[in-house]
Order: structure tokens, then C-alpha cells, then sequence
């Protein structure tokens, strides 16, 4: 009972083995009260490993996990007050939609007129009512995953973890389930840690996202610092669709003005100015860098956000419309390189235009290390 | 043009025709050769049918295959009821019911350790399990021979030699080594997340076993258990090695009937009382037998 933190969860210096494997590497994470914590990053990265840990269903290495300020070393998975949304659903084929939901609250000795009443309650707010006699196998993918999660929310844990709810589901069904489980995370208040490996749903879900690779935290942020601020290579080439355009690029800097120079196939250069400082440079000589650029942020010179925009000709060699937006590729850096147009502006493959490139929300990084630099 | 068109219609069309004949053919082939082998397989239980319901005079004077002239049920009477084997005439009635209170908890004992141990192996790997699922699996392809001493020592140190008790012992013993590997095979395709959700639903080992695992097993459960109680009902060299004149199983008692008489060779009585002993088995696969078929492919959950 230290109460050294707020925290509904607090994971400190997790190691997780399998064997001779590290899975988990020096895992630090914590969420407050009410937070939507998103774990992303590809597959194989440990997520689903963390969340077991979390759980309780995989003992870790070394390191601890608090739940609500106390320590989980021996702790159960059942005495964490957690309730856990698996991947594959896990319902229990036997038994009905209802058995499934108050399995949980019979196994403790919740008494009968009790389990009824949260039985109820959480499947009329999931409108699974109709569904209680049911059994898993006569149940729609949708019908499923809402089953699943009112398994969950009977339970009204300190802390709930969701291992790719949705992951299941066709994409419609997934851009619904997503607005309703955002819209439970705000009627509910509740903590969550959410797994995905799905930058879209980490977005415009989470309230602090962590993105995982091969077992490592590469970040931990709110999804504008995680957008816009990526701390290194991995997290912006992730994080984003179209994902960002990373273009090797010459840095200069030579008193108070930094240029960015970028190799064209044909042509001569293309220089940009760039106007925040470049750690390593020391206001004098030059670099190699990769320039980060997301593909909004090359535009066609009429659109609004082009203001800041410096103005270059370049060969477009594939256009792409999207119905809102139009994407054209074009190459340099030796990389292909999108842009992203309003719909309606005119170009065609294989001609010049003229493009509007903002550095203003750009970001930089060392080659090597893969680090941010500015 | 359209006289080329017409012609190729036709063609094609005979050629179709063709197909269909040679399909047809097949099949009819097929099921020839089909009702052979059954007629072959189902041969011998006629000659004992027939045989065990003729008088001892028609046999000798008839053809094997011939039907009886008078149906005559006083030889199955006689098996049951009044057949000697060796110095006691109480035909086979005492043993059969040797046999039943044998197999049913031999039957059952083996199939429900089989369950658990098929549960853990699937479920709750630990450090060497897949080593004793392999050693269990090894137990499977020892022949019965080579159990039969060290048995006998381990069943007269239990005290429980020549009884009904040390019999069972031994067939749920030799059996675990089968029922332990359907289980654990029909186990395996269950989703570990299942026992996961369990688990933070707060169920514990056999919690988790009896209310999510067993119910999903019936298929699993009958291929067991006529897997088991065919080869205890039928076993004879456990029966002959393992019990004393009061405790011995129906396939021993048999063996008596058939060799035992003496002067006239009964085998009107021998045939009935052959019968008697494969019938509990006949019946089962008959009763049973689609969902033995449909266990052995069944997969568990799926959803
Ligand atoms: N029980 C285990 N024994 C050994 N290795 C394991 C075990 N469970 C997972 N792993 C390994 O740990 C790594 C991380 O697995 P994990 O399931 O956590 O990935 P994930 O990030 O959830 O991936 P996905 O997005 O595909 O679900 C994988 O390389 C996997 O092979
Ligand atoms: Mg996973």
C-alpha cells in the first residue's frame, strides 16, 4: 500500500523472457485514472505478451507491475481486478450469451438476484438483449465481440485490457465498434490499455499511445506528439497513412540560417530552408539527414496550408485520386516521395508541377541511429 | 458456319453422355466391390448365427451354410445358463456379469483419467510435459505380453490378486496411455485464450475443467469409451493371467465352454455362447458407431 503514485497502473523496469528469447525489454509505463492507453506495434513486438503480464497470465522476468498503487508479484490473475477482451473472443462455446457474461460473477458467488441485475444493465448498454439464450456459435462476428466486452464490463474492474478487439471484425464493422467503444470509454470513465497493431484505431483512440518494437518502448506520448513530434525513424514511418516521407537529405547550416538540400535524379538540387536548429550541426557545417515529411505537408501551392510553403518544380510520376484528396508520387532522394493535393488540382503523371513543401511541422533525423534530431 | 456450330453442340454433347456413362459405370463397380468385401466380413457371423440355432443333428448331417430346418433356441439356454466350463455348470451368466462389473468402472476410471491427463498435457504445459506425453504415448505400443509379470508382482503386493479390483487396475493402467492421447489430441485445438479468460474470470484448475472442457467433449467421450470397452470387454490374456476361478471375464469362460467338453462337441451351444460374449460390443458400435465416426474428425470449437 505505498502510495507513492495516482496511478491505476504502473509498470516499472519489465523484463520478460521466454526461455532464452527477450521478449519484453525495460518496460516503464503508467496510466491515470480514466486514461485509453494504446499499445501499437507490429506483429511479434510483445504486445500481446505485455497485456498477459499485465493480467497476470504470464509471469514476468523481472520488474514490477502495480495495479491501484499495489504490487502484482504473486498476484493472481483473478485478485487484480482486471477484466480482459481477447483477441479471438474466447466465449466459452458451451454456454449461452448470458452463462458466457455472469460465468465470472457465479464462479466468485455473486448472488443470483445480482448477477441478473448486472447482466441486464450491461447488455442493454451493449443492445445484446435479444441475444442472452443464444450460443457463441449462432452469433454474428459483431454480435461476438460485444459479447466479449460485456463479459468485461460486468466485471467493473480498476483497469481493463483489450488485446485486438477488432482485429476479427470487416472494416466497416471495425470503424462502428470503434466509435462505440470510444463513446463506453467516455460514458464509463474507464482506465483502459488497448492493444492494436492498427496506427488508425491507436489514433482515435487512445489518450496516450506507446508504440512497441521487437519488445522496446520506442515512444510514449499523446497521438500529437506521436504524430508530430515521432522520436525516431521506426515511430514515424508507423504511425500515419500514407506513412511519412523519409528522404535522405544534405543538412548545411552556416550562421543563423540552416538549408536542406535534397538530390534530384534530373535537375539540379532541391534546397530548402529549414528554420529550427539541428542538433549535431552547432550553427556550422553540414550533414547527412534524413528529412521526415508527411505527405500533407507537400501540397499543391494553391491549397491553404501552403502559405509556408517553398515553392519547387518537380516530376510527378504516378497521380493517385482518393475522392477528398489527390496523391502524386514523385521522386527524390533517390525515394519515392507522396504528396498529398487537394482533389481538384491539376496534374498528370509524367509532367512537371509545381509543389508547396511546409517544414514547419517537418522533422529530422540522424541516418545511422535512426534518432530525432530536430 | 452454322452447320460447323450445330455439329460441335452435338459432339460436345455426346461427349458429356460419354462421361456421365463411365461415372455411372464407376459407381456401380464401386459399390459391387463394396457389397463383396461385406458379404465376405459378414459371412462368418452368419455360419455362427445359423449354426448356433440348428439342432446338433443338423449340423452333422447339414451344409455350413444351409438355414436351419427348426429354429431352435435351446443351445443360447444352454450357453447362458447351463454350459459347463471345466467342473461348474452355471453356463456363462456368472461371468458375464464378471465382465460388466468389470469394464464399467475399468471403462469409466480410465476414460475420465484420460480427460484430465489430456486436459493438462493441451492446457496446462509444464516443463517436460511434452516427455511424459511422449513416455505415454511410448505405453500405447508396449505389447500386453510384457506387462503380464511385472503386473502380477505389483497386483500381489496391492493384495489384489485374482480379484475383479487388480483387473480393473490393470486395464485402466494400460489403457491411459489411448485415452490420454485422444483427449489431449481433441484438447490441443482449443483456443489457450479460452482457459486465459477463464482464469481472469477467477475459475480454477478444475473449474475450468469441468464446466468449459467436459462439456465440449462428448464427441471425444464416446470415441473413448467404445475404444475402451472393446478392448477390455474382448481382452482375454489380462482376463486368463489375472483371476481365479470366481472372478474370471466372459472371454475366459468362453474359452473354457469351447474346450472343456467333454465327449460330443457342442457346437451349437459353442456358437450361441460365442455370440453372447461379442454382443455388448456389437451393440455399442451399432448404438454408438455414427458418433465414433464423427468424434474421431471432429474438431472441438470453433467461434
Ligand atoms: N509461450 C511462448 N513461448 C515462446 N515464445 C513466445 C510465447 N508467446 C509468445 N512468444 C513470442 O513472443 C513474441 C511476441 O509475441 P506476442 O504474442 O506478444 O506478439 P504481439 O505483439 O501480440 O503480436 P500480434 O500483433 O501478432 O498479436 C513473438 O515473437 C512470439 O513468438
Ligand atoms: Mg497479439
Amino acid at each position: 500500500m505505498t502510495e507513492t503514485t495516482q496511478s491505476i497502473l504502473s509498470i516499472e523496469n519489465l523484463d520478460k523472457s521466454f526461455g532464452a528469447v527477450k521478449i519484453l525489454k525495460d518496460i516503464n509505463v503508467s496510466i491515470e485514472p480514466g486514461e485509453f492507453l494504446v499499445l501499437v506495434g507490429p506483429s511479434g513486438c510483445g504486445k500481446s505478451t505485455l497485456l498477459n503480464c499485465i493480467a497476470g497470465l504470464e509471469e514476468s522476468t523481472a520488474g514490477d507491475i502495480n495495479i491501484g498503487g499495489r504490487s502484482m508479484i504473486g498476484v493472481a490473475p483473478k485478485d487484480r481486478d482486471i477484466a480482459m477482451v481477447f483477441q479471438s473472443y474466447a466465449l466459452y462455446p458451451t454456454m449461452t450469451v448470458g452463462k458466457n457474461i455472469t460465468f465470472g460473477m457465479k464462479v466468485r458467488g455473486t448472488p443470483e438476484a445480482e448477477q441478473q441485475a448486472k447482466l441486464n444493465e450491461v447488455a442493454t448498454l451493449l443492445q445484446i438483449d435479444h441475444l442472452l439464450d443464444r450460443k457463441p456459435s449462432q452469433l454474428s462476428g459483431g454480435q461476438r465481440q460485444r459479447v466479449a466486452m460485456g463479459r468485461a464490463l460486468v466485471r467493473d474492474p480498476q483497469l481493463f485490457l483489450f488485446d485486438e478487439p477488432l482485429s476479427n471484425l470487416d472494416a466497416k464493422l471495425r470503424v462502428e465498434m470503434r466509435t462505440e467503444i470510444k463513446r463506453l470509454h467516455q460514458t464509463l470513465g474507464a482506465s483502459i490499455v488497448y492493444v492494436t497493431h492498427d496506427q488508425i484505431e491507436a489514433m482515435t483512440l487512445a489518450t496516450k499511445i506507446v508504440v512497441m518494437k521487437d519488445g522496446v518502448i520506442q515512444q510514449v506520448g499523446t497521438p500529437n506528439e506521436i504524430y508530430n513530434h515521432p522520436a525516431n525513424m521506426f515511430v514515424a514511418d508507423f504511425m500515419g497513412s500514407p506513412s511519412m516521407n523519409l528522404i535522405p537529405a544534405q543538412a548545411t547550416s552556416s550562421g543563423n540560417s540552416t538549408q536542406i538540400s535534397i538530390a534530384r535524379a534530373a535537375g539540379d538540387e532541391l534546397v530548402l530552408n529549414f528554420d529550427r536548429e539541428i542538433s549535431g550541426l552547432n550553427g556550422s557545417g553540414s550533414k547527412e539527414v534524413i528529412l521526415g515529411l508527411r505527405p500533407e505537408n507537400i501540397t499543391d501551392p494553391l491549397s491553404i496550408v501552403a502559405q509556408s510553403g517553398q515553392l519547387a518544380d518537380c516530376q510527378i510520376d504516378v497521380v493517385e485520386p482518393a475522392g477528398s484528396d489527390t496523391f502524386v508520387v514523385t521522386s527524390l532522394g533517390g525515394k519515392q516521395v507522396t504528396a498529398r493535393l487537394r482533389a481538384d488540382a491539376e496534374v498528370m503523371a509524367g509532367q512537371s508541377a509545381s509543389l508547396a513543401f511546409d517544414l514547419t511541422k517537418a522533422s529530422v533525423f540522424e541516418p545511422d541511429s535512426g534518432a530525432r534530431i530536430a | 458456319m452454322t452447320d460447323i456450330s450445330v455439329n460441335s453442340v452435338s459432339s460436345e454433347k455426346n461427349a458429356a453422355r460419354i462421361r456421365l456413362a463411365q461415372r455411372i459405370a464407376l459407381r456401380f463397380g464401386l459399390y459391387a466391390m463394396l457389397l463383396v468385401f461385406a458379404l465376405y466380413y459378414l459371412m462368418p457371423l452368419f455360419v455362427m448365427l445359423t449354426t448356433s440355432l440348428k439342432s446338433l443333428d443338423e449340423i452333422r448331417t447339414g451344409s455350413l451354410l444351409s438355414l436351419p430346418r427348426d429354429i431352435d433356441f435351446t443351445s443360447w439356454a444352454t450357453a447362458w445358463s447351463g454350459a459347463c466350463t471345466g467342473i461348474q455348470c452355471d453356463g456363462l451368466q456368472p461371468f458375464f456379469w464378471n465382465s460388466v462389473l468389470l469394464s464399467v468402472p475399468a471403462v469409466f476410471l480410465s476414460t475420465l483419467l484420460g480427460a484430465v491427463n489430456g486436459y493438462v498435457l493441451a492446457q496446462w504445459r509444464f516443463k517436460g510435459s511434452n516427455i511424459l506425453f511422449a513416455l505415454m504415448l511410448f505405453g500405447c505400443f508396449i505389447p500386453f505380453q510384457v506387462v503380464i509379470l511385472p503386473m502380477a508382482i505389483v497386483l500381489g503386493k496391492l493384495q489384489l490378486a485374482g480379484t475383479i479390483g487388480g483387473l480393473v487396475l490393470v486395464h485402466v493402467v494400460y489403457g491411459i496411455g489411448f485415452t490420454t492421447l485422444f483427449f489431449r489430441n481433441f484438447y490441443v485445438t482449443v483456443p489457450q485464450e479460452l482457459v486465459k479468460a477463464a482464469k481472469v474470470d477467477g475459475a480454477g484448475f478444475f473449474r475450468i475443467f469441468y464446466s468449459i472442457f467436459l462439456p465440449i467433449s462428448p464427441p471425444i467421450i464416446v470415441v473413448t469409451v467404445i475404444w475402451q470397452f472393446t478392448q477390455i470387454w474382448n481382452d482375454f490374456l489380462f482376463g486368463v493371467s489375472f483371476s481365479q476361478a470366481g472372478t474370471q471375464p466372459i472371454t475366459v469362460a468362453l474359452n473354457n465352454i469351447v474346450n472343456s467338453t467333454t465327449g460330443v462337441k457342442e457346437y451349437n451351444v459353442d456358437m450361441a455362447a460365442a455370440i453372447i460374449a461379442a454382443l455388448p460390443t456389437l451393440i455399442v458400435y451399432v448404438v454408438a458407431g455414427k458418433y465414433f465416426i464423427r468424434g474421431l474428425t471432429a474438431g472441438s470449437v470453433k467461434g
